[in-house]
């Protein structure tokens, strides 16, 4: 197989335009004769559907929640970069695109990221049209704020929920297509599989979650918007069922995935309290603005820390180690995400974690409240402490917080070439879901951009010309391609059922977890990896030997969806950690001890791994096959990162 | 940090929507203040379903309280006795050890059961789609900068939308209405130059259908707002009925 | 009008008529309070009398009166209709609900508050009004001096089916205005010697409070006249003026009578 990513030729800058003049049509009267399925309601999916339907396609849409407007999209919080430069702060296209470039140190393909920073700004103009409310200054006009790794203010929001606002402006959109007809949506579906015919996407294969129904359905093209595997880590800052299945199951009928060890850890959440931890909380990472973080200067005082022998707020001064600081005077509290994070573990790996666990660091504002005084540091973060309080019992303005780092987003997905479909022809991956656009590591405000970009901007041009060339003649689900996928997905299910051993899911989905942060977390090794591989074998092996699942196919049965998703964990984290070894080098959210400076910091080898690695499925427990491609930087030029 | 308590739960169980339902008395034990009441749900779930048995079905999905899934009407209170928080942001610390916890789904002709604590919450969505939305297509709109919208408008417009459609305000009114809900989506829009054109079709629209789902009237008792995690309020339910009387008594058009 | 139809047939609709004929009903309240202010006027019910053959023969007044009793029933009936619809919005009670956590009392239990008024106004109708109208009451006589006017002489005139409701006469020569009108204030102060008929009126009264503190707020909130500007203003008069000082003045009534005369 050879990837072809068809970036089209040209300058960078006329690369979109030129393509999308360049792209077939469909026949406006020809429009309805086409259907297409998404799967998925989150920004790309809703936006996707919702603008493809406006186009005149007619769309089913498919979510695993009651209704679409809760993907998890709704849960960011932060805002969403464009380069509008309202601010007139030198803020251009080429800026965020050179900013996301360089944040993603260097493993995203140019093309698409300049397209990307050229449709950010008409996403806002759509957003405001919409309805979305987001900040605006007292005259009247729309508020930026700055935001990690860049130095211009470019980003919107909405107080602390913009994903929300956004999310609930594509899905007005959505709802004003399934109200004309030309959406249909099905709630509380989730999808099981992908169907080809002669090599091409035409369906997909669902469970109706109420009543267990195996359904198929057939399409033109197949649009999977199915967001991120972080819970492969089962602690993320990930909703519950927010899974891989989507898109492992097409990884599993020819798709090839990308980059799947890139994986973002934010370094301020909440840290976990017990066993029972189902999820992780997200504090936002502007609180490093005014936080200092740090940790007992000797292994001692922690232990006494932790016992309770000894108050936080009666360690002197002298005892405390602003370690960020310590190591990064220029940067300080303020180094990007993968750094605070991987300091923060050091921290704890060396003992001198603090809280019962002992893991976790402090971030102190006693500092900012002598300085800006209570009420200042209220008005910035109240709400953020509110919420601190409220989970942990603990009074921020009082004692210092803990925190801890937790898995975020993944940059990995499905290989998508520039036209943003998959290896399988008729099969196309938008958002979190593809691998495009964020290289090693996303830069903040950057996830709701490119949902958005992809389901508005991006795919209902790039698909068209793929539909213009199939014509409208329709495959339907009588074809026995799709009976025989829907028998798969049974004897899956059935299997699933059978499994009646002394585990549950969860404690598999737990042990999973605990390996991939172990091992191919944050600081990642040869050897580790190695063992991790193993052990996730092992794990899977026992799953279907030893897990319980309980009830029937036939009813609502929240074990058997967790089971589904928790086995297809199991065997994509093996990829993971395959991927992990097989890029010898660190970047962005990849650390490799074996690769970094003298100064601990992550050093790539642009010369050996300068590309994206799609790996291909070949079989169950058959090793998958790696595919580069080879990233050409033509405009920017590659350099390392220092935060000294 | 207090111990950990041991409580007894009153849990509706119902296997599907057809069958009858009834109050099954479980006890979690060893629960620690820290756990959110889901993830107490859930450690009870994990000892049925090593037992071979079902275990309790409840909606949920981003733990953080924005999705909007998470329901249960907790000692009477839809998402239990803390003010402006979903349930999954309600700790096991608000609560006393051996203390007795009855948990029901919400209850409303318009949410009907799908089994235990799930309910089916789409009448929401049909009355989103009835007319919750600017009728723009994609591309083609204006710069966002050119319509200058005041601070406090822009603010107020914000707090209606906030809403979660976690369904809080039907399950806590005595007359199971949706009031709340449909009036913070209409006064988004109304707020909003950019909802202008629509607005009176729009109030309309969701009305109609929101009496179409069986929801139930509005009797001002406040209960919706209080118990609103995102704390919504009724002003915007003077503003829809305002809207909705302009509409179908007033204005000329449509 | 179909138009009409449809909006008084949808939920806003039936509360925005409950509205409208609730703040008629407590305009109707002050009204009919200031009048009844006559009942503490030491003539022997001159003024009340004369109040009573006023509001029931000037014609204006009598088609409100008309507008009054359709208000009543449209009322009741649409309150019963809500209800009933209500009733099937949640067809599963809950188990356990804890209304008092998050609403007041007097916001829950409308429904029986006003039907406690409906038996009330029937009862009060019943007593007064329709005695007034049908019963064969006797007649008072004042024969008031043109001199001094608080100088009353009263005498009872029995009843006779072809004498006037309400008669003036004055008679110069005598110095005195003749006034013969139907008794409806001895009506009253019979009336109002029985203990549990003034205790009636009392929970009456007390029912109308709590109905009126809600009612009067909640009518503005569904008109959509909620205008954080004019809101404590509104729920100054809920309060003060239908929660206490409407109530009390009607309750202070039946005492009065009970105590005094």
């Amino acid at each position: 197989m050879k990837l072809d990513a068809k970036i089209p030729a040209g300058p960078l800058a006329e690369k979109w335009s030129k393509h999308k003049f360049n792209l077939k049509l469909v026949n406006p009267a020809n429009k309805r004769k086409y259907t297409v399925i998404v799967v998925g309601t989150g920004l790309a999916g809703a936006s996707a559907a919702a603008s493809l339907a406006e186009l005149g396609y007619n769309v089913k849409a498919f979510c695993y929640q009651d209704s679409p407007r809760r993907a998890h999209s709704i849960a960011a919080q932060g805002g969403i970069n464009a380069a509008k430069n309202y601010q007139n702060d030198g803020d251009s296209v080429y800026r965020l695109f050179y900013d996301t470039i360089k944040g993603g140190d260097y493993r995203a393909r140019e093309a698409n990221v300049y397209r990307l920073a050229e449709v950010s700004v008409n996403i806002i103009d759509q957003c405001v049209a919409q309805g979305v409310p987001f900040a605006r200054e007292y005259g009247g006009l729309l508020d930026n704020r700055s935001f990690g790794g860049s130095q211009v203010s470019r980003t919107f929001y909405a107080r602390g929920q913009t994903g929300q606002q956004l999310l609930l402006g594509a899905y007005s959109a959505l709802n004003r297509q399934i109200n004309l007809g030309k959406v249909k949506m099905y709630t509380r579906h989730e999808m099981m599989d992908v169907v080809t015919v002669d090599g091409q996407a035409k369906g997909i294969v669902t469970r109706d979650l109420i009543n267990g129904k195996i359904e198929t359905h057939s399409a033109h093209a197949v649009l999977l918007c199915t967001g991120g595997y972080g819970n492969v880590f089962y602690l993320s800052t990930n909703a519950m069922g927010c899974n891989v299945t989507a898109a492992w199951k097409a990884h599993k009928r020819g798709a090839l995935f990308a980059n799947p060890c890139f994986t973002q850890i934010h370094p301020t959440c909440i840290p976990v309290t017990g066993d029972h931890q189902s999820k992780l909380t997200l504090m936002s990472e502007s609180l490093r603005n005014d936080g200092r973080v740090w940790v007992p200067k000797t292994v001692e005082l922690a232990q006494k820390l932790r016992k309770g022998e000894l108050k936080v707020t009666d360690l002197k001064e002298e005892d405390r180690d602003y370690f960020l600081e310590r190591k990064y005077p220029s940067f300080g509290n303020l180094v990007p995400r993968d750094v605070a994070s991987r300091n923060a573990k050091e921290m704890v790996d060396e003992g001198r974690g603090v809280g019962a666990s002992g893991v976790a660091v402090f971030l102190d504002f006693a500092e900012a409240i002598s300085r800006l005084g209570e009420d200042a540091v209220r008005a910035k973060y109240g709400n953020l402490f509110d919420m601190y309080m409220q989970i942990t019992d603990e009074n921020p303005y009082k004692q210092p917080m803990r925190i801890y780092p937790a898995v975020h987003y993944t940059m990995g997905g499905l290989w998508v070439d520039y036209n943003l479909q998959t290896t399988v022809p008729g099969l196309y991956c938008l958002g979190e879901a593809n691998f495009s656009d964020h290289g090693a590591n996303r830069l903040g405000a950057s996830a709701l951009m490119q949902g958005l970009a992809d389901g508005y901007f991006v795919v209902p041009y790039t698909l068209g010309d793929y539909l213009a060339t199939i014509g409208p003649k329709a495959v339907d689900n009588s074809h026995p391609a799709f009976e025989e996928t829907k028998k798969s997905v049974q004897e899956r299910i059935n299997k699933l059922l059978s499994l009646t051993g002394t585990k549950t899911v969860n404690e598999y989905h737990r042990e999973l977890g605990h390996i991939m942060w172990e091992y191919c977390g944050m600081a990642r090794t040869e050897e580790g990896l190695t063992k991790a591989k193993g052990l996730i074998r092992q794990l899977r092996e026992d799953f279907w030997k030893n897990a319980q699942v309980t009830g029937t196919n036939e009813e609502f049965n929240q074990n058997l969806e967790n089971a589904g998703r928790v086995a297809d964990f199991l065997e994509l984290g093996e990829l993971m950690v395959d991927d992990a070894l097989n890029r010898k080098e660190s970047c962005g959210g990849h650390f490799r001890l074996e690769s970094q400076t003298e100064e601990g910091e992550a050093l790539r080898d642009d010369d050996q791994f300068a590309y994206a690695a799609a790996w291909e499925y070949k079989g169950d427990n058959e090793p998958e096959v790696l595919h580069k491609e080879e990233l050409v930087f033509e405009n920017v030029k590659l350099t390392q990162r220092s935060y000294k | 940090m207090s111990g950990n308590m041991n409580l007894t739960l009153k849990v509706w169980r119902q296997k599907n929507a057809e069958s009858q339902g009834k109050f099954v008395t479980y006890k979690a034990e060893q629960v620690s203040p820290d756990m959110s009441f889901l993830e107490m749900l859930d450690v009870v779930n994990e000892g049925l379903i090593k037992k071979g048995e079902d275990p309790i079905h409840f909606d949920h999905d981003c733990r953080e309280g924005i999705c909007g899934a998470c329901s249960l009407h907790i000692n009477g209170r839809p998402h239990g006795p803390k003010h402006g928080i979903t349930t999954c942001q309600l700790h096991m610390r608000s609560f006393n050890d051996n203390e007795i916890v009855v948990i029901e789904p919400w209850r409303a002709s318009a949410f009907p059961v799908i089994r235990d604590l799930a309910v089916d919450r789409t009448s929401f969505d049909r009355i989103q789609a009835a007319g919750g939305f600017i009728s723009v297509n994609t591309g083609g709109v204006p710069d966002a900068n050119s319509i200058p919208i005041p601070k406090v408008v822009a603010d107020e417009a914000f707090n209606s939308a906030t809403c979660i459609g976690c369904g809080a305000c039907v399950a806590a009114c005595k007359n199971a209405s949706a009031m709340l809900f449909v009036s913070a989506k209409v006064s988004q829009m109304a707020l909003l130059p950019q909802g202008q054109p629509e607005r009176y079709r729009r109030v309309q629209a969701m009305v109609a259908q929101m009496d179409a789902e069986g929801f139930g009237s509005c009797t001002n008792t406040g209960a919706c707002e209080a118990e609103c995690p995102k704390e919504i309020s009724i002003t915007n339910i003077a503003r829809m009925n305002r809207d909705y009387f302009n509409a179908t008594l007033i204005k000329n058009e449509e | 009008m179909s138009n009409f139809a449809k909006t008084f047939s949808s939920s806003l609709g039936k509360k925005l008529v409950m509205a409208l004929t609730g703040i008629f009903l407590c305009t109707f309240l002050i009204v009919h309070l200031v009048g009844n202010l006559q009942l503490f006027k030491d003539d022997a019910g001159q003024a009340f009398n004369a109040y009573a053959y006023f509001m029931t023969h000037f014609t204006p007044i009598k088609v409100v009166s008309y507008l009054l009793y359709a208000s009543i029933i449209v009322h009741a009936l649409y309150a019963l209709m809500i209800t009933a619809g209500n009733k099937k919005a949640r067809p599963v009670a809950y188990a356990m609900q804890a209304g008092n956590q998050n609403s007041a009392w007097t916001s829950r239990n409308m429904g029986i508050l006003g039907t406690i008024l409906l038996i009330f106004i029937v009862v009060h109708m019943g007593d007064f009004w329709w005695k007034y109208h049908n019963a064969e009451l006797p007649y008072a006589k004042y024969e008031i001096s043109l001199d001094n006017p608080n100088d009353i002489q009263v005498s009872e005139v029995p009843y006779d089916a072809n004498r006037l409701v309400h008669s003036e006469v004055v008679d110069i020569q005598a110095g005195k205005k003749i006034v013969i009108s139907k008794d409806l204030y001895k009506v009253v102060q019979n009336a109002f010697q029985t203990w549990w008929y003034v205790a009636l009126y009392v929970i009456a009264m007390a029912a109308l409070a709590f109905h009126l503190i809600h009612g009067f707020k909640s009518a503005f909130q569904t008109i959509g006249w909620n205008n954080n500007r004019y809101l404590p203003l509104v729920r100054f008069i809920s309060v003060w003026i239908f929660g206490l000082l409407v109530p009390i003045a009607f309750a202070a009534m039946p005492v009065y009578f009970f105590l005094f005369k």
